[in-house]
Formats: C-alpha cells, sequence, structure tokens
C-alpha cells in the first residue's frame, strides 16, 4: 500500500511536469515549425536556439497586469480558466506510456492511474473542459466573447459525439475500455489503424475539432472574433487557456498514439510485448510512445499553418452530416463484421482477424471518399479553377 | 441607466468656450453601440444583437468600422463607417503647387503610392499640356505595375489571414519586400516614394535597378504558383469563398465598381486596355474577368492579375529607352543643383519653381487610371495659378465599399469578413 501510494504520487509529479515542460516546448516548436514553413527563423534569441523562449513568455504573463472588464461576471470570470486548464491536465492520468518498471517492490505501470473506466473517464473528464471557455465567453460581458463561447460549446459538445461514436468501435474490437487492454490487444494483433481505418479518420477530424485548432478554430477566429472567449483575458488567466490548448493536443496527440498506433508498443518486434520487464523495455517503449505523440503534434501544427479555417455552418454540418452518421453506418458494419469473424468463424484477434479488417476498411474508405469528393469539393473547384482566368 | 463624464486629466480644463465640458458623456451599460449608431437601434426584446466591428478590429483593415445586426449569427443589417482617417488631402491640395500635392497622394492609398503618383502627375500634365518623354513614359509604367504587384500582395495576404490561412500572408509579404527594396532604391523610400514630378519623374532609376527588378520577374511567379498550390484548390478556401458576397454583372455596374471587383463579376473594363494612358496599348497583356463575381472569383482575377503586372514589367524592361526623364522645359522641371548655382537664368527659374510654383492655365483636367483597386480619377481645376483650386480624387475602395451592405447582408458573419476582405479596401484612401 505505502509502495503504491509513493510510486503514484512519484509518477504524477513525473507526469505533470513532463506535460508542462512538453507544452512549454510545444509552443516554442510550433513557433520555429511555423516559422519553417513561412521562410523565416522564428524564435531564437533567448537561449540556445530559442530553447528559453518559453520561460520568457512564462515570466512575461506573471509579470504582466491582470485585467477584469467592467460588468463582468467576477467569480466565472476567474474561475473558467481553471476549469478549463484542470481537465486538460487531468486527461493524461489513465494513458499509460511505456513498458511497467520492475523496482525492488514489484513492477509499476507506467500509467498514472490505470483505471478500468479508462476511456470512460477520458470521455468524461475532456468534455468538461467546454464549461471553461463557455463560462470565459459568458462572463466576460463582450459580444465577441460570448459568440465565441457559443461557438465552442457547440462544436465542442457536436464533435464529442463523432468521437465518442468512433472510439466504440475501438472499444468493440478490443472488448474492454482499459487503455492498457487496449495496447496489449494491439501488440498482439496489430495497430487499430489498420483493422479500424475509418474509427482513425472520424477520430482524427474530431480530435481537431475538440482542441480547437485550425481549420477547427473558430471559438478563437481572429479574423472575425478578435480572440473569441478570451478576448477579455490576460497574463495569467490567459496563459492557462493557452496551456490547456496545448495540453489538450497533447492528450489528443497521446489517445491517438494509443487507441490507433498502439501506444507505448514497438513496430515489428515483439521484444517489447511481455514480461521480464526490464529498465531498457520501460525506457525505449516511453521513447517510441513519444515519438508517436510528437507525430501527431506536428500534424497538428503542420494542418495550424496550412489550412484557412472552416465557417460555423460548415463545421456544424461537418459534424453532424457526414461524421456523426458515418460513424453510426461505420459502427453498424464493423460490428457485424466483428461478429461475423468471432462468432460464425471462429477467429480470436490476432494478425489474419486484422488484415481482414483492414480489408473492409480499405474498400469504406475507398468509397467514403468517393463520395466526399463526388466532384464537388475536389474536382469541383479544380474544374472552375481551369474553366476561368 | 447611469451616465457619468468622464473627465480625463489634461493641461486643459476640458471646458469649452461656452463652460461646458468638451467630452462627451460616455453612457455606462445601456445598449452599448446602439445608441452611437443611431439609426440601427435595436428594439428592445429583439433577439437581435448589435455587433461593432471596428473600428479597432483585427479584420476591418485599418479603421473602418461595421455596425452590424446579427441574428445568431446571420447579418441582418450591415452599416459601413467611415472616416476615422480623413485628413483632407483634397483640401490640403487646394493651398499646394502642383509638385506639392504629390506627397500627399502617396498617403491615400498607401498600398500602391507610385501609381498613386503616377496617376496625379499624369491629371497635371493634362492640364498643363505637358507631353512626357518616352522613358519617362515606361518608367511609369513600371512604378504602376510594381505598385500593383504589391498591392495585391496585401490583398492576397490579408484576406487569406481573415479566412484564418495564415502561411500566404507571409509569403506575399515577402515578395512585397523585394518590391520595397526596389522602390527604396529608386525613390530613398519604401511607403511614401513620391516617386513622379509633374513633367517627369523625381530621380532616374539608379544602375542596379533594373537587374534587381529583371530578377524580381524571373523568380516572382514561383511565389504566386505556391500561393496558388496551397489555395486555390483548397477545399477549405473553395467552401468559404465560392458563392460568397456574389455580384451580378448588373448589380457591379450599378454600384460604380471598378478594378478587381467589377471584372471578378463578369465585366471585361480596364483602364489600361480600355481608355489607355502612358502607352499601354502598346503592352501584350490579358484582362483577367470572373464568371460569378464571389470572392473565389476576386481572388482568382487578382491573381492572374500579378501574372499580368509581371509580364508587363518584362516587357517594360525589355523596351526602356535611353534618354532624359523629365521634360526639356525649364519652366516646369528644376535644373539641376549644379546649374542652379551657377547659371544665372537657370537660378532665376529655380528661385520661381520653388517661390510660385508651375503655373498652370485656366481649366480643368481629369484622368483615371487603372489602380490595383480600381479606378483611381484624379480630377484638377486650374484658375491659372500654381495651385489648383479644387483638386478632387476618385477613389476605387471607398465606391467599391458601398457596395459591402448589399453583399454581406443575408451572410454570416464570418462571410461578412471574408466579403470585406475581398473589396480590398485601403482606409487611407477611402477616408482621404
Amino acid at each position: 500500500m505505502t509502495f503504491f501510494l509513493v510510486s503514484s504520487i512519484a509518477k504524477v509529479v513525473v507526469v505533470f511536469t513532463a506535460i508542462l515542460v512538453t507544452v512549454a516546448l510545444t509552443t516554442l516548436v510550433e513557433r520555429r515549425i511555423c516559422a519553417f514553413i513561412q521562410d523565416r527563423l522564428g524564435p531564437n534569441r533567448v537561449g540556445p536556439q530559442g530553447l528559453l523562449q518559453p520561460a520568457a513568455d512564462g515570466l512575461k504573463s506573471l509579470l504582466k497586469e491582470e485585467t477584469l472588464p467592467v460588468r463582468a461576471d467576477k467569480a466565472l470570470f476567474l474561475l473558467a480558466p481553471a476549469i478549463s486548464f484542470t481537465p486538460a491536465l487531468l486527461t493524461f492520468a489513465v494513458i499509460p506510456f511505456a513498458a511497467p518498471l520492475p523496482t525492488r517492490w514489484g513492477d509499476v505501470p507506467m500509467v498514472v492511474a490505470d483505471l478500468p473506466v479508462g476511456f470512460l473517464y477520458i470521455l468524461a473528464i475532456s468534455s468538461l473542459g467546454v464549461y471553461g471557455v463557455t463560462l470565459a465567453g459568458w462572463s466576460s460581458n463582450n459580444k465577441y466573447a460570448l459568440l465565441g463561447g457559443l461557438r465552442a460549446s457547440a462544436q465542442m459538445i457536436s464533435y464529442e459525439i463523432a468521437m465518442g461514436m468512433s472510439t466504440v468501435a475501438v472499444l468493440l474490437l478490443a472488448g474492454n475500455v482499459t487503455l492498457s487492454r487496449v495496447i496489449a490487444q494491439q501488440q498482439a494483433g496489430g495497430w487499430y489503424v489498420l483493422s479500424l481505418l475509418l474509427a482513425f479518420f472520424i477520430f482524427l477530424v474530431s480530435a481537431f475539432a475538440e482542441t480547437n485548432r485550425v481549420p477547427f478554430d473558430l471559438p478563437e477566429a481572429e479574423g472575425e472574433l478578435i480572440a473569441g472567449y478570451h478576448t477579455e483575458y490576460s497574463a495569467m488567466k490567459f496563459s492557462m487557456f493557452y496551456i490547456a490548448e496545448y495540453a489538450n493536443m497533447l492528450t489528443a496527440s497521446a489517445l491517438m498514439a494509443t487507441l490507433f498506433f498502439g501506444g507505448w508498443d514497438i513496430p515489428f518486434t515483439s521484444w517489447d510485448n511481455g514480461p521480464p520487464w526490464t529498465l531498457a523495455k520501460t525506457l525505449a517503449t516511453g521513447a517510441v510512445f513519444c515519438v508517436k505523440t510528437a507525430c501527431f503534434m506536428f500534424l497538428y501544427i503542420w494542418v495550424r499553418w496550412t489550412l484557412p479555417r472552416f465557417r460555423y455552418d460548415q463545421l456544424m454540418a461537418l459534424g453532424w452530416k457526414v461524421l456523426l452518421p458515418l460513424a453510426l453506418v461505420y459502427l453498424t458494419v464493423l460490428a457485424t463484421a466483428v461478429w461475423y469473424l468471432k462468432e460464425q468463424l471462429g477467429w480470436a484477434y490476432g494478425p489474419a482477424f486484422g488484415w481482414a479488417l483492414f480489408g473492409l476498411n480499405a474498400v469504406l474508405a475507398g468509397l467514403l471518399f468517393w463520395w466526399l469528393d463526388r466532384g464537388r469539393i475536389v474536382s469541383g473547384s479544380v474544374a472552375r479553377a481551369e474553366g476561368e482566368v | 441607466m447611469n451616465k457619468r463624464t468622464v473627465e480625463l486629466e489634461l493641461a486643459t480644463p476640458g471646458l469649452d468656450a461656452q463652460g461646458r465640458p468638451v467630452r462627451v458623456p460616455l453612457t455606462v451599460g445601456g445598449t452599448g453601440g446602439g445608441e452611437v449608431a443611431g439609426q440601427v437601434a435595436v428594439e428592445p426584446g429583439s433577439e437581435h444583437m448589435l455587433l461593432n466591428i471596428g473600428p479597432q478590429h483585427p479584420a476591418t483593415h485599418g479603421v473602418l468600422r461595421l455596425v452590424v445586426e446579427l441574428d445568431g449569427e446571420v447579418v441582418v443589417r450591415c452599416i459601413p463607417h467611415v472616416g476615422y482617417l480623413h485628413s483632407g488631402f483634397e483640401k490640403l491640395g487646394e493651398y499646394r503647387h502642383y509638385n506639392q500635392i504629390i506627397p500627399l497622394t502617396d498617403r491615400t492609398d498607401y498600398l500602391s503610392p507610385m501609381a498613386n503618383n503616377v496617376g496625379f502627375a499624369l491629371a497635371a500634365e493634362r492640364l498643363m499640356g505637358i507631353a512626357i518623354t518616352p522613358r519617362c513614359t515606361v518608367l511609369r509604367v513600371i512604378a504602376c505595375e510594381m505598385s500593383r504587384v504589391i498591392s495585391h500582395m496585401v490583398w492576397l495576404g490579408t484576406t487569406a489571414i481573415d479566412l484564418g490561412a495564415f502561411t500566404p500572408f507571409l509569403w506575399a509579404f515577402q515578395e512585397r519586400e523585394r518590391i520595397y527594396d526596389l522602390q527604396e532604391m529608386w525613390t530613398g523610400a519604401r511607403l511614401t516614394t513620391s516617386v513622379t514630378r509633374v513633367g517627369g519623374m523625381m530621380a532616374d532609376i539608379p544602375d542596379a535597378f533594373v537587374t534587381g527588378l529583371r530578377h524580381f520577374t524571373e523568380t516572382f511567379p514561383k511565389t504566386l504558383h505556391e500561393i496558388d498550390g496551397v489555395l486555390t484548390r483548397n477545399a477549405v478556401w473553395v467552401g468559404r469563398t465560392q458563392n460568397v458576397g456574389v455580384l451580378r454583372r448588373e448589380e457591379a455596374i450599378n454600384h460604380s465598381l471598378s478594378g478587381p471587383m467589377l471584372r471578378a463579376s463578369g465585366v471585361a473594363y480596364d483602364l489600361r486596355r480600355d481608355k489607355p494612358y502612358l502607352d499601354y496599348e502598346t503592352y501584350d497583356f490579358d484582362v483577367p474577368v470572373g464568371e460569378h463575381g464571389d470572392v473565389y472569383d476576386r481572388y482568382l482575377v487578382r491573381l492572374e492579375e500579378c501574372h499580368q503586372s509581371n509580364r508587363i514589367l518584362q516587357q517594360a524592361l525589355a523596351r526602356l529607352p535611353d534618354g532624359p526623364v523629365n521634360v526639356d522645359d525649364p519652366r516646369v522641371i528644376l535644373p539641376s543643383k549644379s546649374r542652379a548655382m551657377s547659371d544665372m537664368e537657370a537660378m532665376i527659374y529655380h528661385f520661381k519653381q520653388v517661390m510660385e510654383g508651375v503655373k498652370a492655365p485656366v481649366g480643368e483636367a481629369y484622368v483615371g487610371i487603372e489602380n490595383p483597386k480600381g479606378e483611381l480619377g484624379t480630377y484638377l481645376v486650374s484658375d491659372g495659378s500654381a495651385k489648383p483650386v479644387r483638386w478632387r480624387i476618385r477613389p476605387p475602395s471607398f465606391i467599391n465599399l458601398s457596395s459591402l451592405p448589399k453583399m454581406a447582408e443575408g451572410h454570416l458573419l464570418s462571410d461578412l469578413i471574408a466579403i470585406n476582405a475581398s473589396v480590398d479596401i485601403v482606409m487611407g484612401e477611402v477616408d482621404r
């Protein structure tokens, strides 16, 4: 019991610190990457390669003046950043980030809390974040903030449904909501990104929408709403929204890695899959997990500095008219396929099972993209662009 | 509703001659913008919301203020308020010699200062009956087309930002920087060029200019293709711009639009081709015309105009003749400093020009040129003195802006931003 307590506290401290440091570094990395995309240098003055820039930014935030709009609802105005900030950090608790670490007193699972309800916990906590955003927008007594808050609440609720639906597919296949079980399944039978390609697609789009990143950054669309829900926020309160945004990105990236890319599983080897656990395994798997997460973080940044943003009605139409029906239909098809493979053919989940599902997914994905395009999104504009001028 | 007067601690007591406070009482609470907007007051209990976009707002390109009545996010009414940047240029011009007005033209449409300089100089020369030299003509064409490129680059970048795409903005601004470097090389100034004089230019181009500009024309299309690649077929960009802010042919004409706004609506009207000035009729270039009159077509038209400007620049560089830049008329053109100091006659002309200015005969003149934003008209009335009695600018972006409410009403708030961006306004010119 003492060991459990001590190891848990140690893990909480380590993970908390790691997240905050990663978030700080991500802000720098994003600026350097976007500078690269935009053919400029980015911040490189503070410390070697600008590495101390996040520290300078943090210090600046601390020293800036806190402003409070005259007729704002003071209590909620102060509470909102905290409500936004806390769930963003809490969600990471159930994500396993490496193979268990052997110690003299027993193996330590490398997850802060390996909850049996793992994924349900994530869905529950991450949907709390919307309260922070909505309350911030409402309590600021600012029309732009209000519009931003309203947009955010509608958007996050809409995409939560599609996101939840896409994860049902994962749970259907894994037969379990504990994330360490989901990872073990993928180690055994191949990553879910193959067998659940469409679910990954839906999850990816929803995750972008959930984290309010371009092309779904309407709640803070700077061209229209100045800064959206955090227009009136300054100094540390603003920084908390900022950190929350990046922490959410980090969690979403880690989730994508965990649910669809095998978590801390090292591909093309089964060395890391089972006991005996060693320190080397823990470190190697931890590094692999970090790389996978970093890839998704890079994807976030890459997309942000490439695409324009959607319009509000287009966003809602995409969520309700495309992603949600798609997720529902996909779930039905997938459930049937899994039932057929498991019950009728008597297969257990393994590589053959995975490949069979991948075949099905590839066909469905081909159909989906043909239908999405249908001469009206990509080909339509190409035809017009060439027909004109 | 509690009213209170806000007094700032100024050196003055804050009272006017009658002892009343100079500051208007600020209303705390109440309907806010509704009172200021006057005619747009939303009735109490209505579901509509009144939103002030601007004059301080990232998407109003300066100090335009849009009073918008919103039903949810749908724009029910949109009333543009202008005048926040009014500088009284036209009135100032009535107290200045013709050459002294040229710096004022820099500051109207400050995104294409060289073209404004050319527009004014052409009008003044028509008023005075001066024929400029061949080299000057070609240099002015170069100045106009360089302006078109930088103006369209700013438009492209800011519109992309308004629609959420940040990266094309910096790509576009890098090209603009390169033109600015050339402008600096030529005139010593990047923004306020004042490049023309009545009867010529303020200076001939320096030696490295032709090489620099040629290098620019060779490398510029690459950036255009990159921007084209990242936006033109981008499903999000297309979704945001197609069928947004549509103006049909007749509507565009009725609103007296000009420039890319008019051509995007399908009217092939370009002053360079239809009412040639300088020697544009001898250049080989196409006039891109849109078909649907929406934001997307305006984007395509402007993008293509950049290519065409590039073609004109290349042709102009190829034909640039040698010879004098300024007309050989000592009453119009200042003698060189060395001559003014050594030659009695030159000194007299120098003195008369500086003290009295160049006199124009009694009459009036109008010259319209195809500025990046549309037809920039310059109308001058002379009473025979060295200063115009009336200098009137036909500001293309002000007139184009007048169609904004018609285009925006019924669209979403996000579309309003896209439409406003597509007009390509510059407040220095709108408010003058």
